[in-house]
């Protein structure tokens, strides 16, 4: 983490500060400090996917919480990215079931694509390229996560559109790449089918 | 009252007993690195494991678990067993194998448990972790590999010192203690995570290789660099203490002790006053006892008694005192005082000048108003008992002086003696705080009675505690908090001005206009010594602080850790300090080198050993015959009538860290003043 990236301030922008209140609004008084991990997310979204040192002091001093106590909830949760790794960050899962269902090759096509190794992030910052644990879509296996977006069923060829896309600046299309629904078998629905609407 | 089986006993234990404290009870050693018993309870380290049964067929945590009745509680079947040779072998899988160059090694509790309890050999072959050191300050070391993440520091910090300066960071195998990013830690208490360490990640900066814990000598002792007395443990090794440690009293320190008292002992090895001196043509030069004790004689020889003067210091002990009383008494000196700081009492009502309450008696308070003082840096321990008291809740705080950090919320009810006046008549707000409370305490500041108008303060003071019933026949919530160690002691053997006496104002104006011929300071350092005028100095102590400097004569006598000693607490409490080692070259006990003096002019004190000495200080006053103990002060009238003024009250102590003699000689309390700053936290190693 070196010094130089970190900005000195950190303050919310107006629509962000009123996004703010209604946060702390939703706790009950004197236990505001519950609201810390709502905040830090929305600092994290405002600064472009990653949290300063400073914006942690900042959410700390808004909550009335001691600097340390913040900085633990920032450090524990992997979701807070404590320095700047690409403005989209492709973060793939290799846990067992998608291993089993070919990240390996996911993971190697999109390396090749994106000319980094996990962990990297492209020489003009555009993307970062990271190796995460499960994110709990098993049943879309292999899959990745960008930002807040799932994709899934993801062969090789959709890993390198995917990073395709995302080298000229467009953004790829969420969802399931071979179209199937909710968690539904990859042959279509089995069960409940007289619900169909 | 459940009961429970602990291998094969049945005992019955309070409701609410944890297994742990269960099986503590009947007799059994449970192993454990994270619970603490003044700390709350985290669970984390899994050492103390047991078999409970009714319950799972898994061994359970007996430091969180509650008993419940018919419990069968097995501290030592294979499964605990097995159990806690599993958990020793899991933390000892990334603590580094480094116990020779370790300075916790003897004293460590990983080293300990992990021969009682460990697993003969590891199956761990892979690479350890390691972990960047946190820059704890200038008092802690870390070596945060050694770490095995009990948070029993964490703990500390953010429930008795009340910093919240220390976390976890990161999880799992990542997990690591550190401060607050780029800050070391401020609190005045911060050497007790050393202790509360059970390895060795957290150490003894200052100590930090200088010995093994088996090749000091232990000495069981009091500490005096404040008036709390608390109980100390020095370890010293031929004439050197190496360092300090706090003992076990549940009525004063519990088992903590503050930074100046732990660390200010490197001060004993600088600046000491070791050799005889006597002034010849404006320059100190060594001489012997005679030499000196003839020249001060000479001095004395033909001068009235009226024009000889003594000021005993902050950290004179009680049987020194008694016998410069004696000896000034011997000379029919009315002009003895013990109140270098000026403070308007005197030893008429011992309860005007002890903290009647007493430290374990906070407990028991219901409100409190402070006045004129800063517990924090005058008394850290008795604010870590406020601050115990504070936490438990139903606890309001009002305080009448500088706003200060003192690490509970407190109420700032007013700057100067005016809101006192307020409060008695109803004015104030805080008045219904102290209406309602059972038992409300008061804290009156050294620094608010030391003001030229401290006597009206002293009785506005009385007057709040008498109007809102802090003194009542159970309950005495009236309490002035000292912070000279000598200064109970002093009061209580009557060092106030005779009749037609000077007092330490009254000696200083005295020599600067020549009234005084003669004055001797018994380790008095806290007195404008460029207004002593030409009056001839002796100066009697340890350290060649200011004192010495302006001395015509230098006797060197023995510091705290050199000579057996009573001291007196701000408590009022007797205590006796032990000698770590003989005092330094040709330096004596200090009663002994007055007892001496006292032969050379003919007029020879009445004692030879220090069991006489201690049989007049108890002629003297009885209060020194319950050593360890308290005697109720009763209530009487105190104070003066009189104006007080409009000047706020301020905080005496500008500097926690150096106070007197010692800490200022003290490389580690300089270190702290310089990276913790006199202003408290206000700064630290950013970036």
């Amino acid at each position: 983490m070196s010094a130089a990236i970190q900005p000195e301030t950190f303050a919310f922008t107006p629509e962000n500060s009123a996004a703010v209140e209604a946060i702390v609004r939703k706790y009950p008084p004197g236990r505001q400090r519950s609201a810390v991990i709502p905040l830090l997310d929305l600092a994290q979204r405002q600064n472009g996917g990653w949290l300063p040192r400073a914006a942690v002091r900042h959410v700390a001093e808004m909550l009335d919480m001691a600097e340390i106590r913040a900085w633990e909830v920032a450090t524990f949760y992997t979701m807070f990215n404590l320095e700047p790794h690409g403005r989209a960050c492709v973060e793939v899962c290799t846990t067992t079931p998608c291993w089993l269902r070919g990240s390996d090759a996911v993971v190697a096509a999109l390396e090749d694509e994106l000319g980094i190794r996990l962990g990297g992030t492209t020489a003009d910052g555009a993307v970062g390229l990271r190796e995460v644990e499960c994110l709990g879509a098993c049943v879309h296996a292999p899959m990745l996560q960008i930002g807040d977006d799932y994709y899934e069923d993801l062969s090789p060829e959709d890993a390198r559109a995917i990073a395709r896309d995302l080298l000229a600046g467009r953004a790829p299309k969420p969802g399931s790449r071979i179209g199937r629904p909710g968690a539904a078998p990859a042959s279509g629905p089995k069960v409940l089918m007289e619900k169909k609407a | 009252m459940p009961k429970v089986t602990v291998d094969g006993v049945e005992i019955e234990v309070a409701p609410g007993t944890t297994i742990l404290q269960a099986c503590e009870q009947a007799g059994k050693e449970i192993p454990r690195f994270c619970y603490h018993e003044r700390l709350s309870i985290a669970g984390n380290c899994r050492m103390c494991l047991v078999e409970v049964s009714p319950g799972p067929p898994k061994p359970a945590a007996s430091c969180a678990m509650p008993v419940a009745e018919g419990q069968q509680i097995k501290t030592d079947s294979p499964m605990v067993k097995k159990a806690r040779r599993g958990v020793m072998e899991m933390l000892l899988i990334n603590h580094p194998l480094d116990c020779p160059i370790c300075d916790q090694g003897g004293e460590c509790d990983l080293q300990d448990q992990a021969l009682f309890y460990g697993f003969d050999r590891s199956r761990f072959a892979e690479n350890k972790r390691a972990v960047k050191d946190k820059d704890f300050g200038p008092l802690v070391k870390t070596e945060m590999t050694r770490c095995i993440h009990c948070t029993r520091c964490v703990r500390f910090a953010t429930e008795v010192a009340g910093v919240e300066e220390i976390g976890a960071t990161g999880r799992g195998e990542d997990m690591e203690i550190t401060t607050t990013i780029g800050r070391i830690l401020t609190s005045e208490l911060s050497g007790n995570i050393i202790d509360l360490c059970p390895v060795g990640a957290l150490t003894s900066k200052p100590f930090a290789f200088t010995a093994r814990p088996w090749e000091l000598r232990k000495t069981e002792s009091i500490d005096v660099l404040d008036a709390v007395g608390s109980n100390i443990r020095v370890d010293a090794r031929g004439s050197e203490v190496m360092r300090v440690l706090p003992r076990l009293n549940e009525d004063i320190n519990e088992e903590w002790l503050s930074d100046k008292s732990r660390f200010a002992y490197d001060g004993l090895k600088r600046q000491r006053l070791d050799r005889v001196y006597v002034r010849d043509s404006g320059k100190l030069r060594e001489a012997s006892w005679d030499e000196a004790f003839t020249r001060i004689a000479e001095r004395i020889k033909g001068l009235d008694g009226r024009r000889i003067a003594a000021i005993a210091g902050d950290l004179a002990d009680c049987e020194s005192m008694l016998a410069l009383r004696d000896l000034m008494a011997a000379l029919e000196s009315p002009n003895v005082d013990c109140r270098q700081d000026g403070a308007k009492l005197d030893g008429r009502v011992r309860a005007s000048y002890i903290f009647n309450t007493t430290i374990a008696g906070i407990e028991a308070a219901d409100a409190a108003l402070i006045v004129g003082a800063n517990p924090r840096t005058e008394a850290a321990i008795i604010n870590a008992r406020v601050r115990k008291r504070w936490l438990q809740g139903g606890f309001p705080v009002g305080v009448i002086g500088t706003p200060a950090d003192l690490t509970y919320r407190a109420q700032n009810l007013g700057a100067g003696p005016r809101t006192l006046t307020d409060l008695v008549e109803g004015r104030h707000d805080f008045a219904h705080v102290l209406e309602a409370a059972e038992r409300p305490m008061i804290i009156l500041g050294s620094g608010a009675v030391a003001r030229p108008d401290g006597g009206a303060v002293l009785a506005a003071a009385r007057a709040v505690a008498e109007r809102f019933g802090a003194v009542k026949n159970d309950w005495n919530g009236f309490n002035l908090l000292q912070r000279a160690s000598s200064r109970v002691g002093g009061l209580d053997l009557g060092l106030t001005p005779g009749i037609g006496g000077r007092d330490v104002a009254g000696i200083v104006a005295g020599a600067a206009a020549g009234d005084i011929g003669l004055v001797w300071l018994l380790g008095a350092d806290e007195i404008p010594m460029d207004s002593l005028g030409s009056a001839f100095v002796v100066y009697q102590g340890h350290h060649g602080d200011v004192g010495a400097h302006r001395a015509d004569v230098v006797l060197p006598g023995a510091a705290y850790t050199e000579k057996n000693a009573t001291y007196v607490n701000t408590e009022g409490r007797v205590q006796r300090a032990n000698a770590a080692h003989f005092p330094l070259g040709a330096a004596r006990e200090d009663w002994a080198i007055l007892r001496a003096f006292s032969t050379v002019i003919g007029k020879t004190l009445p004692y030879n050993t220090l069991a006489q000495v201690r049989a007049r200080l108890i002629m003297a006053n009885p209060v020194f015959a319950a050593v360890d103990g308290i005697v109720p002060a009763p209530w009487q009238d105190f104070g003066t009538a009189g104006a007080m003024t409009e000047a706020p009250f301020i905080d005496p102590i500008g500097n926690f860290y150096m106070t007197d003699p010692i800490s200022r000689a003290s490389v580690a309390m300089a270190r702290c003043t310089e990276m913790i700053g006199a202003g408290r936290g206000a700064t630290g190693t950013h970036g």
